[in-house]
């Protein structure tokens, strides 16, 4: 991830930005800087498209201004905040923004959303980007207006100069501009002082919602081509090495509508033992896939059930030689053979389905050459080299069309799903759209991997805590879809997928600290493991959070206040510009609000309690600061948990788009109750067990608790939001049901017969 | 040969009697706001107004609702003062659940305008919203109801209720 980000950042870096006349409107983009230097005229190079824009925008002769955003819009409303970012620079009237969500073009640059670094990643560049229209708004006013430019500013989408003005439209329909920024001049640009500021952190709607609530925004399962058919996959048995041996569909001729079936051959190998059966409607596909018999030879994980994973996992996280360094502070085998006292526990969390409402699925046209996939995506620059060699064409012969995501959460990361549709479209030479049911959905899901993490702390002769260790293993999403990313472990022993052991190496001060991640081969061989919202520190962090509770209750410390003594912001914590200014003070801060806001101590009823637990976002490198408080219910006679509130203060510097700060936690916040009471599957003979919602069962309206969500207002860099709510809820509750009723829970979800069988 | 009201409009179909009213509606008529989720009922991205109840079109075959009175999404034209209430609320996130969430809310209100939160939730809570947007779901309805405080309506199938007293304005 921090590799990721690093290459993104140094791309942004050396990239210029053109703002130039094209036609009758204005248009303003990045650009690299090799390219328009050859050309000399930011117009020019803007014609012909010589752009790069991860963001561009245009203002056409009545004031409207487009923002065109690269990110995949999947709730989040990341284009309204990224819209109010550049608008809030440039001076613009909101209501004349309107924004567009781009197709794949090499052009493009690198089109990824997730590890919520949206905002984070696109802050500074967007500002800037909004600083340079502004001045050659005002270079251009000025002169029209024939006043000086240092007596003009923007505002309301004018160039205003004492009492005289004149609006945008004006200046594009009347100007002829042509202005070229370098990235010295780009870089001379700070954002806005934050009391100047008109749009960020003020309150607005979002600009997808009007669509979104009358039944007309368009995902990718309701496009349409002409001459399309219809088609459905069939999920064969083991995700890898399954091949077809015959298929027999004399029960499917009478179906209406039946057009037969394809075995597909995949080049990319994504797909092994593939059907997929066509119809000239969805129905008839389904029907006629359900009446296909196939025969199959099955890959070597078609006897794995979820025991083996865990039981891997155990031996894995017990074996000190196993996985590589993540975090090696102090001597921790010193502290351990001196240490006067200690006390290990094991977590497990079970796999776990993304579930997103929209089944996955995709419409492929083959046309003039050009592979066109029309589909909604996270990571178009991940799958789009896959279907070209799926399909054999160049990756410049591929297009990915993007629509709205009917939930993303991580799944949409990945765009295997885009595989099947191509190839069938392929092998009949007509436009196919494909679409999973919820059952090959999630059968065909990266789950999140099931995970084991185990712990040992160290005391010395005086009661203090020296140290702990942590080992955690699974299923690695990066180390099959993304191996690029993966940074060598401290000791060099094996590459690490940062996405599936950061939280471990949290904010509190420890004299002596190691953190060993562990790649679960026997998951990676049986399942795609996947990014599931909040990732890494979605599942570590319930076993670091419930683990430092444990240790606040064998030192018979508050665990309120062991963390903020551990909180010291010291060395490494102490934090650093421009992400982490202030370091674990800002974790300190906000675990002290939310105990004041959850009337931390009070007395209760019997069989509640209140449990605590704190989370730093998705990495040290883009820390969001949070806490949490859950105040739950326990039925000793049935196990039944009821969380009764759930109480955050959470800290992300400059909340850019206050009300989708509040949605995007609301809901990352019930993915942690979902997930911590509700959700879990199994694998069982090499797949999930549960693929629909009469046994996968996430929380339902009945089951939301009081909600008690607040932000720290400061003017730092704004850092993710989508995910780093989801990350304490389920230690909280874990560290409330102990609180209530005495029980440590270890394993995720928390289920009723396993809390009974406790109490 | 099927025949049925949709939103107002006479339609027929020619698909065959075991299909489900959802592949029709979306695919050969057009109207792609019902969403399909599940393909068991149970989560409600597909639900549409049966003669003024709200019912799961993915489950239900198009043989049942012969000469029936549907609505879709569409038929509320985007007036009805839930689909404002969305808006102002900000219910949505990714929205793919958000047409079933208003039809089954739409449906609430039509036959009992002040319900209580807990009608509201029961009525409510097998329409799954994966975003989690739950609590604003609530709160929107809860706003709407508000508004109708006063008001005692007599369950009319044939009747637009809730259309017929909007005086809002354009969502969109």
């Amino acid at each position: 991830m921090t590799r990721l980000n690093k290459s993104e950042k140094v791309e942004q870096s050396r990239r210029q930005f053109l703002i130039g006349t094209v036609g009758t409107g204005l248009v303003m983009a990045f650009a690299p800087v090799l390219t328009s230097c050859s050309s000399g005229s930011a117009s020019l190079a803007l014609v012909e498209k010589r752009f790069n824009p991860t963001v561009w925008f245009e203002i056409n002769q009545t004031g409207s201004i487009l923002v065109n955003v690269s990110r995949a819009e999947m709730g989040q409303h990341v284009g309204t905040a990224l819209a109010r970012i550049v608008a809030d620079e440039l001076g613009a009237d909101w209501d004349k923004v309107t924004i567009k969500h781009v197709d794949t073009d090499p052009k493009w640059g690198y089109m990824v959303t997730g590890g919520s670094w949206s905002v984070w990643q696109s802050y500074l560049p967007m500002s800037q980007a909004g600083a340079a229209g502004r001045t050659a708004l005002i270079e251009a006013g000025a002169k029209l207006l024939n006043v000086e430019v240092t007596s003009c500013k923007t505002q309301n989408s004018q160039v205003v100069s004492g009492d005289k003005s004149i609006s945008f439209a004006e200046i594009v329909s009347l100007g002829n501009i042509d202005r070229t920024f370098t990235p010295e001049e780009l870089a001379q640009f700070s954002p806005k002082n934050p009391q100047a500021r008109q749009l960020i952190s003020k309150p607005s709607n979002a600009l997808d919602i009007p669509a979104k609530s009358t039944g007309t925004a368009k995902y990718g399962i309701d496009v349409e081509i002409e001459g399309m058919v219809y088609a459905r996959p069939l999920i064969p048995p083991t995700r890898y090495g399954s091949e077809v041996l015959k298929v027999n569909d004399n029960n499917a001729t009478h179906i209406k509508g039946y057009l037969g079936y394809e075995v597909l051959q995949d080049p990319s190998d994504i797909l092994q033992g593939w059907v997929s059966v066509l119809a000239d409607t969805y129905y008839g596909a389904i029907r006629a896939a359900q009446a296909i018999e196939v025969e199959y030879k099955a890959g070597k994980t078609a006897n794995v059930s979820e025991q083996d994973l865990i039981s891997e996992g155990e031996k894995l996280v017990a074996d000190k030689t196993s996985g590589g360094r993540f975090v090696d502070h102090g001597d921790i085998d010193k502290t351990a053979a001196e240490a006067q006292k200690s006390i290990d526990s094991t977590y497990r969390t079970a796999s776990a389905l993304h579930f997103a409402l929209e089944p996955v699925n995709a419409a492929v046209e083959f046309k003039d050459g050009i592979c066109h996939v029309h589909t909604g995506n996270q990571w178009q620059s991940l799958f789009l080299p896959v279907v070209a060699k799926s399909v054999g064409l160049t990756e410049d012969k591929i297009i990915i069309h993007q629509y709205y995501l009917g939930g993303g959460f991580g799944r949409r990361l990945a765009g295997d799903y885009m595989v099947p549709a191509a190839l069938t479209a392929k092998a009949i030479g007509k436009p196919v759209k494909l679409v999973f049911t919820r059952e090959d959905d999630s059968r065909f899901d990266c789950i999140r991997s099931p995970s084991v993490q185990h712990f040992t702390a160290y005391w010395d002769g005086e009661s203090a805590l020296q140290g702990i260790e942590h080992a955690a293993a699974a299923g690695w999403p990066t180390l099959t879809m993304a191996p690029g990313f993966m940074p060598d472990s401290l000791d060099k022993k094996t590459k690490v997928d940062p996405f599936s052991i950061s939280g471990a190496d949290h904010w509190y001060s420890l004299n002596n600290h190691r953190v060993r991640a562990i790649n679960n081969s026997l998951a990676q061989k049986t399942f795609v493991p996947g990014w599931l919202r909040a990732v890494g520190p979605g599942w570590i962090g319930w076993g670091v959070e419930s683990f430092m509770d444990e240790i606040a209750h064998a030192q018979n410390i508050d665990p309120v206040d062991l963390r903020m003594q551990l909180l010291d912001a010291k060395g490494k914590n102490a934090g650093k510009a421009p992400e982490a200014v202030g370091g674990a003070t800002r974790l300190a801060h906000v675990l002290q609000e939310t105990k004041m806001k959850s009337g931390w101590g009070k007395t209760l009823p019997k069989n509640e309690g209140l449990g605590v637990a704190i989370a730093a976002g998705q990495e040290r490198t883009m820390p969001t600061w949070s806490a949490c408080v859950a105040h739950v219910r326990v039925d000793p006679e049935t196990g039944e948990v009821k969380v009764l509130k759930l109480t955050s203060v959470i800290d992300c510097g400059t909340v850019v788009h206050p009300d989708g700060a509040l949605a995007q936690t609301e809901g990352a916040m019930l993915w942690g109750l979902s997930l911590a009471l509700h959700e879990g599957t199994a694998i069982k003979d090499g797949q999930v067990a549960d693929t629909n919602l009469n046994s996968y069962m996430p929380l339902r309206m009945a089951d939301v608790p009081e909600l008690d969500i607040s932000f720290v207002v400061n003017t730092e860099d704004p850092t993710g939001l989508g995910e780093p709510g989801l990350i304490s809820v389920a230690p909280a509750i874990g560290n409330a049901i102990f609180n209530a009723v005495g029980a440590r829970m270890r394993d995720l979800p928390i289920t009723p017969e396993a809390l009974k069988a406790l109490i | 040969m099927i025949t049925f009201t949709v939103n107002g409009n006479k339609m027929s179909t020619d698909a065959p009697s075991d299909t489900p009213l959802l592949w029709v509606i979306r695919d050969e008529f057009g109207l792609k706001g019902t969403k399909f989720g599940c393909g068991i009922a149970m989560c409600g991205a597909c639900t549409v107004h049966f003669n003024g109840s709200p019912v799961r079109s993915c489950s239900l075959p198009i043989s049942v609702f012969d000469g029936g009175e549907i609505r879709t999404i569409e038929g509320l034209e985007s007036k009805h003062p839930l689909q404002k209430a969305w808006v102002e609320y900000q219910v949505p996130q990714c929205g793919y659940c958000q047409s079933g969430q208003i039809m089954q809310a739409a449906a609430l209100l039509a036959t009992n305008p002040n319900p209580s939160d807990e009608e509201i939730v029961n009525h409510m809570t097998g329409n799954l919203c994966r975003c989690m947007s739950y609590k604003r779901i609530k709160d929107a309805i809860k706003q709407v109801s508000s508004a109708n405080a006063g008001i005692v309506e007599i369950y009319d199938p044939k009747r637009e209720s809730i259309l017929e007293q909007s005086d809002q304005q354009e969502v969109v």
